[in-house]
């Protein structure tokens, strides 16, 4: 079937689309959600923060936990990464709370400039004249 | 004791046992609401469909809107790369959504409040997005881990930090779910039980009940919304690393 739309053709057709609407999105719901992060009562927020703590705190536990097992190393490998562990999960609400929730590291979560990138990556050979 | 805990609604009952060796893969009343839920879907859709008019009527209006909604929000978090991802999405957020809404039919099983449900579907998220990350970007995926403008003296420990806040995510994406439908369905009935053991004075948690039905439907959207909007984000991050 010649008529059904491979990937290429779908990411074609997004730049061409995002082209032909003058290079921003107009959408019935582009202005509510632009770049945030998901709504947050404040209920939701502290339960969501409570949540990034512990399940940081619980990967990190793991991995020591397992290395340990693995390499015989008992309890100092786990000490060690149940404290990554806390870090990490005070690393991922200091995250939250600065609006960079999704990402990892700290970079700014994807605003407009990076959806730019996001059609140029794929097109940067022959796209190059498109603005 | 008659079984009518707060927590007898969570229990999995085993409709048709079935055995795979040492497998139990009976079908539960836990895999019939999910095949409720999908059957709902199907329906939904289709008949909602039906007709492809130009000027939809309630349905199809419906259908078009949560169609719209789910691009928006793809097309808004993820941008134009995430377009061959959509059915994915879409599939997630309206297997979520009538999950939760099913839930808040009396004497419906909710699915979405055992972790192991969310939990498996959260991985699914994450596997499939870290193997997209990886067959699009190479090893230059773990770049990733490597927090940019930090001198190299910092990385042994800010590595292991990246990888724990990076695995974590399954974790925090399925919590978040199976902790707000599990609190509020369990919440609801602890209410709904004051009622009648109050006698006359139990009109005020009657009220209250009836304002926490609201607020739990609320939820059922937001968690469904949530649960997308995170799987767009880790999407966003598979494919453009930043």
């Amino acid at each position: 079937m010649s008529s059904e739309p491979r990937p290429e053709d779908l990411k074609n057709l997004a730049a061409r689309l995002y082209k032909a609407r003058g290079g921003q999105d107009t959408g019935p719901f582009v202005k509510g959600l632009k770049g945030e992060d998901p709504p947050n009562n404040s209920l939701g927020m502290a339960l969501r923060t409570g949540v990034e703590l512990v399940s940081a705190l619980a990967v990190g536990t793991a991995i020591g936990w397992g290395l340990d097992y693995w390499l015989g190393t008992a309890p100092w490998l786990m000490l060690m990464f149940i404290l990554f562990g806390g870090v990490a999960g005070i690393f991922n609400v200091y995250k939250m709370a600065s609006g960079m929730a999704g990402g990892v590291g700290f970079r700014p979560l994807a605003g407009s400039e990076t959806r730019d990138a996001g059609i140029d990556e794929d097109n940067r050979d022959q796209g190059s004249d498109r603005e | 004791m008659e079984n009518h805990g707060p927590l007898a609604q969570f229990e999995i009952k085993r409709w048709i046992p079935l055995k795979i060796g040492d497998l139990d893969v009976s079908f539960t009343n836990s895999s019939a609401f999910m095949v409720l839920a999908v059957a709902c879907i199907c329906l939904f859709l289709f008949v909602g469909m039906r007709r492809r008019a130009l000027v939809p009527g309630r349905w199809q209006s419906m259908v078009e809107m949560s169609y719209l909604f789910v691009a928006n929000l793809v097309r808004d978090t993820v941008g134009p790369g995430g377009r061959p991802y959509f059915p994915f999405i879409f599939t997630v957020f309206m297997f979520v959504l009538f999950g939760n809404m099913l839930g808040m039919v009396p004497y419906a099983f909710t699915f979405t409040s055992h972790i192991v449900v969310t939990f498996a579907m959260a991985v699914t998220v994450f596997a499939g997005v870290t193997i997209i990350a990886i067959a699009k970007h190479g090893l230059r995926f773990f770049s990733f881990f490597v927090p940019p403008g930090v001198h190299w003296v910092m990385w042994p420990l800010l590595i292991p930090i990246e990888v724990i806040s990076y695995l974590s995510r399954p974790i925090s994406l399925s919590v978040r779910l199976f902790a707000n439908m599990l609190a509020g369905h369990t919440l609801l009935k602890v209410f709904a039980g004051f009622v009648i053991s109050l006698g006359l004075f139990g009109v005020a948690p009657l009220a209250f009940v009836v304002a926490l039905t609201g607020l739990e439907f609320v939820i059922a959207f937001l968690q469904a919304f949530v649960f997308t909007i995170l799987t767009c984000l880790y999407l966003n991050d598979a494919l453009h690393l930043h």
